[in-house]
């Protein structure tokens, strides 16, 4: 097909106004940006291998150190789900694994994926890489507290894997730490375990908050001249918006896991009622298990966004790129993550239409989940529209994309499910659960992490990862995963519940024992294929194909850094200066399908580009 | 195109095997049949919109693959194609949440003639406790809980002389009467969950929770907690039988009150005594 695209119809444009060759307009004016308001930002600059590569002040190294770290924790995370789909599908070869070990293993990888891999990733790792060059600015406003937060992050997670060697194991009590089973004898690891959960969990929302504050900060106050927040990529405003989410939404976590500690050793009762125990009554009375449940949901469920919007803005930027296309709608994109975002924080109790709260809530609830839907909806309809009449570049980051958007499809529709809270009666506490928010928290962030990755990594190291490589990667990850999650919905059908170590001889799970062998063996071979990304990396790191400048042929600030891969201060002498949204790819007129936000309107004077 | 292809085939696998699998509901035997109807719908809206967004994503990847000096559409947006996107989203959303409102208020709603069965659960099992021939159960509380006493009724309360006790975790429910399960838990949470029935609700530790369903096919069910309570969670089953008016009445002439009870441990306390005096 040769249909070239650049004579369709005028377009109602981002405003009314277009930049044209015919008005004669080479006047100066043409290309004013309005002078930076502040000055420039002064920079620590390290001398040592400690302070340039340890206890280092440089975002972009902060980034990867996130990167490295969540990936680690992440890869442990991994293997737990190895040995958890080893009971389900081949318990006999499972032998030495008991109920305790099995549920110790399935709290952790929960809280692990949850906490430690993906939110640290798309807000430690990306985040601190991509802020600052996407906005323009030296590095992040406050360098040393971001230094501090990770390395509060580092301790966490050390504290987090000191519980596997504790006396009494790891928490067990399911990565949702309900009490009152989570700090009675019954639940595994209820002694240190979950005080050393707890403790963890508190570490992180403060180095959290610190490096939070820095993205908040750096976002509003240190984005260079003319980047104004309608010309920000997507990235940065899913990241920002899920770090304002992260900055109201952990205090609740932070409070429940204080109160819950108190409870353990101080013998308060915020959670706890009268308990008989072994016929014995415990010196508990008049607290609320409900309570922490809404608690842990008011963070939990931003929580899921505080993923995924970071994960629909890379994604958003990634389809543009590759598709030689604008993002469509840009307007409704950044609207649609601040309402989602908004949102998030009055749907909470969606995963309690089952936990004995006041029924009534259900109502209310229900409502305000469907409603999100809506613009989670829109922004689906914006990808594939973006790829519609697009001239896409089928590489490893497109298949990731495209991975994503079936995933993530899968797992909203089957959202609306549970969200609509009398389907969810007979579908929550089952495989149902389990099989939904995989696809739609596990999966599909996923994906777009891989995308980003091989997207991004010539920007970070200058050497493209393998084509080849990348594309056994996606082609085992997203087969293999789809084939994990879509027909464990179905268990869920059938009435399996979550969090059973055996099923053993109930009539209607009998029947499933086939499809947990199946579930298993792909397990085993997802997790395996994700070490063909490390062997990637490294293989690239020594021999992969030098990536030189702005190898993608993208508009975005960070690929227009004056040495490849950026220094410390991320922009030589001068900062860029900014005349237009990242998005002006394949524009009528233009010599190349893509026009940098740095270029200025006097040089694509013969362009029909839309003013934004 | 070989993407393409392979895209393809996922999104016509998914349907296939949700028209051909094997693995879906058990059969329904209780009134819940409309939340089997919702997510039937559910299916059938969401489903389509699954398959359209992913075919319409394969069409693109066939049509508008990289071609070198080709030259992408340049369009910002359309404001009437993102008009009518979010008017039909919120009509097929809408058209989802008002039949899951209405069964919502239903399963909220107790029927009058609701049975109520006090449902108990421990770490790890169940009992159960029916209302005598007054229809009221007594009140209990979880400190009054002991050998003699093991539901915890108050003996103040005169409701409670003639409950019935069922110190087994299989109870027995008359067909097409609907019940009343009222839940409560002496330690951890827990979930009183018969997949045939379809409905759940956890029990909660000091207050008591409750739902409600009909029985309507004779049967024997597994009872499962579906709410997790600890390293027993998976062994915590306890078995339903649904049996005929007749049936019942029989089962339930043999089962203890808790007066009978009462007699029969000051019986074996006296006999205890006078063993002690000789």
């Amino acid at each position: 097909m040769s249909e070239d695209f650049k004579d369709s119809k005028a377009i109602q444009a981002q405003s009314s106004e277009t930049i044209s060759s015919g008005a004669g307009s080479s006047s100066p004016d043409l290309d004013y940006v309005r002078p930076a308001e502040v000055g420039d930002q002064d920079l620590y600059h390290g001398h040592s291998f400690i302070t340039k590569w340890v206890f280092c002040q440089d975002a972009k190294v902060i980034g990867v150190q996130y990167f490295c770290l969540a990936t680690f924790t992440g890869i442990i995370g991994l293997i737990l789900s190895w040995l958890m789909r080893l009971q389900l599908g081949y318990p006999e070869a499972a032998g030495f694994m008991t109920a305790e070990h099995y549920y110790q293993f399935v709290t952790m990888h929960g809280m692990i994926m949850v906490v430690y891999f993906l939110t640290a990733l798309f807000l430690g790792g990306f985040g601190n890489y991509l802020i600052p060059l996407m906005v323009g600015a030296r590095d992040m406003v406050f360098p040393y507290l971001n230094m501090v937060s990770f390395w509060m992050f580092f301790v966490a997670v050390g504290v987090l894997l000191a519980s596997f060697f504790v006396p009494g194991g790891p928490t067990g009590s399911g990565w949702t730490l309900y009490p009152p089973q989570a700090i009675l004898e019954g639940t595994p690891g209820s002694g240190m375990g979950i005080i050393l959960m707890c403790v963890s969990l508190i570490l992180f929302v403060a180095g959290f908050t610190m490096g939070g504050l820095n993205y908040l900060i750096t976002v509003l106050q240190a984005r260079t001249r003319g980047m104004t927040l309608m010309r920000m990529p997507l990235t940065v405003w899913g990241i920002f918006t899920a770090t304002v989410l992260a900055m109201l939404a952990f205090p609740a976590l932070l409070v429940g896991s204080l109160m819950m500690m108190l409870d353990k050793l101080l013998g308060t009762s915020f959670f706890m009622p009268t308990i008989l125990k072994a016929g014995e009554v415990l010196e508990y009375g008049g607290g609320s298990p409900i309570l922490f449940q809404h608690l842990f949901w008011f963070f939990g469920h931003p929580e899921v966004y505080i993923v995924a919007l970071p994960a629909f803005g890379i994604i958003s930027d990634l389809i543009s790129v590759h598709s030689r296309k604008n993002i469509f709608g840009y307007r409704m994109m950044v609207w649609a993550i601040v309402i989602i975002g908004a949102l998030s924080f009055f749907v909470w109790a969606h995963h309690m239409y089952v936990s004995g709260m006041n029924p009534w809530f259900g109502f209310f609830f229900a409502t305000t989940t469907l409603i999100i839907a809506v613009p989670t909806a829109m922004k689906v309809y914006n990808w594939i529209l973006t790829l519609w009449r697009g001239n896409i570049r089928m590489n490893t980051v497109m298949l990731w994309c495209l991975g994503f958007i079936v995933t993530f499809v899968n797992g909203g529709i089957t959202g609306i499910f549970l969200g609509n809270v009398s389907v969810d009666v007979p579908l929550s506490d089952t495989y149902f659960v389990i099989a939904h928010f995989h696809m739609v928290m596990g999966i599909a962030p996923l994906m777009v992490i891989m995308g980003a990755v091989y997207h991004w990594f010539p920007l970070v190291t200058g050497k493209f990862l393998s084509e080849k490589l990348g594309k056994w990667h996606f082609w085992l990850t997203f087969l293999g995963a789809y084939s994990i999650y879509f027909p464990m919905h179905y268990l869920g059908f059938i009435g399996v519940p979550r969090r059973y170590f055996e099923m053993y001889d109930s009539p209607y799970m009998t029947s499933a024992v086939g499809m947990n062998e199946f579930i298993s063996t792909a397990a085993f071979i997802v997790g395996a294929a994700q070490f063909i990304l490390i062997y990637n990396i490294i293989k690239s790191l020594k021999i992969g194909k030098a990536a030189g400048k702005n190898p993608w042929q993208a508009n975005s600030l960070e690929w227009l850094t004056p040495t490849v891969p950026p220094e410390h201060g991320n922009w030589g002498d001068r900062l860029p200066v900014v005349h237009r949204w990242a998005y002006d790819y394949s524009v009528p007129g233009a010599k190349e399908d893509f026009i940098t936000q740095t270029t200025p309107p006097s040089e694509v004077t013969d362009s029909k580009v839309e003013k934004t | 195109m070989h993407a393409g292809i392979i895209f393809f085939l996922v999104i016509l696998g998914s349907v296939l095997f949700h028209i051909f699998t094997p693995w879906y509901w058990t059969d329904i035997a209780s009134n819940w049949g409309s939340m089997d109807d919702t997510i039937t719908l559910t299916f059938w809206i969401g489903g389509g919109v699954f398959v359209a967004v992913c075919l319409f994503m394969v069409y693109c990847v066939f049509k508008f693959s990289y071609k070198e000096g080709r030259k992408a559409e340049y369009k910002p947006e359309d404001k009437k194609l993102e008009r009518i996107l979010t008017w039909a989203t919120t009509l097929g959303v809408a058209a989802l949440l008002a039949p899951g409102l209405i069964v919502w208020n239903q399963y909220v709603n107790v029927p009058k003639n609701a049975l109520e069965i006090d449902v108990m659960a421990w770490q790890w099992g169940w009992q159960y406790r029916l209302p005598g021939e007054d229809g009221k159960l007594g009140t209990t509380k979880i400190v009054n809980i002991n050998d003699n006493n093991p539901f915890g009724i108050n003996l103040e309360d005169s409701n409670g002389k003639d409950d019935v006790m069922i110190q087994s975790d299989v109870i027995n429910l008359k067909n097409n009467r609907p019940v009343k399960i009222l839940l409560r838990s002496v330690d951890v949470l827990h979930n009183w969950y018969v997949p045939q029935f379809r409905a759940k609700m956890d029990a909660v530790p000091g207050v008591v929770t409750y739902y409600w369903f009909e029985p309507n096919k004779v049967g024997k069910y597994e009872v499962l907690c579906a709410e997790y309570c600890g390293v027993g969670h998976y062994a915590m089953r306890g078995g339903v039988i649904v049996q005929s008016e007749q049936d019942y009445e029989n089962w339930l002439q043999g089962q203890q009150t808790f007066s009978e009870l009462i007699v029969k441990q000051k019986k074996i306390e006296l006999n205890e005594t006078k063993l002690v005096k000789k």
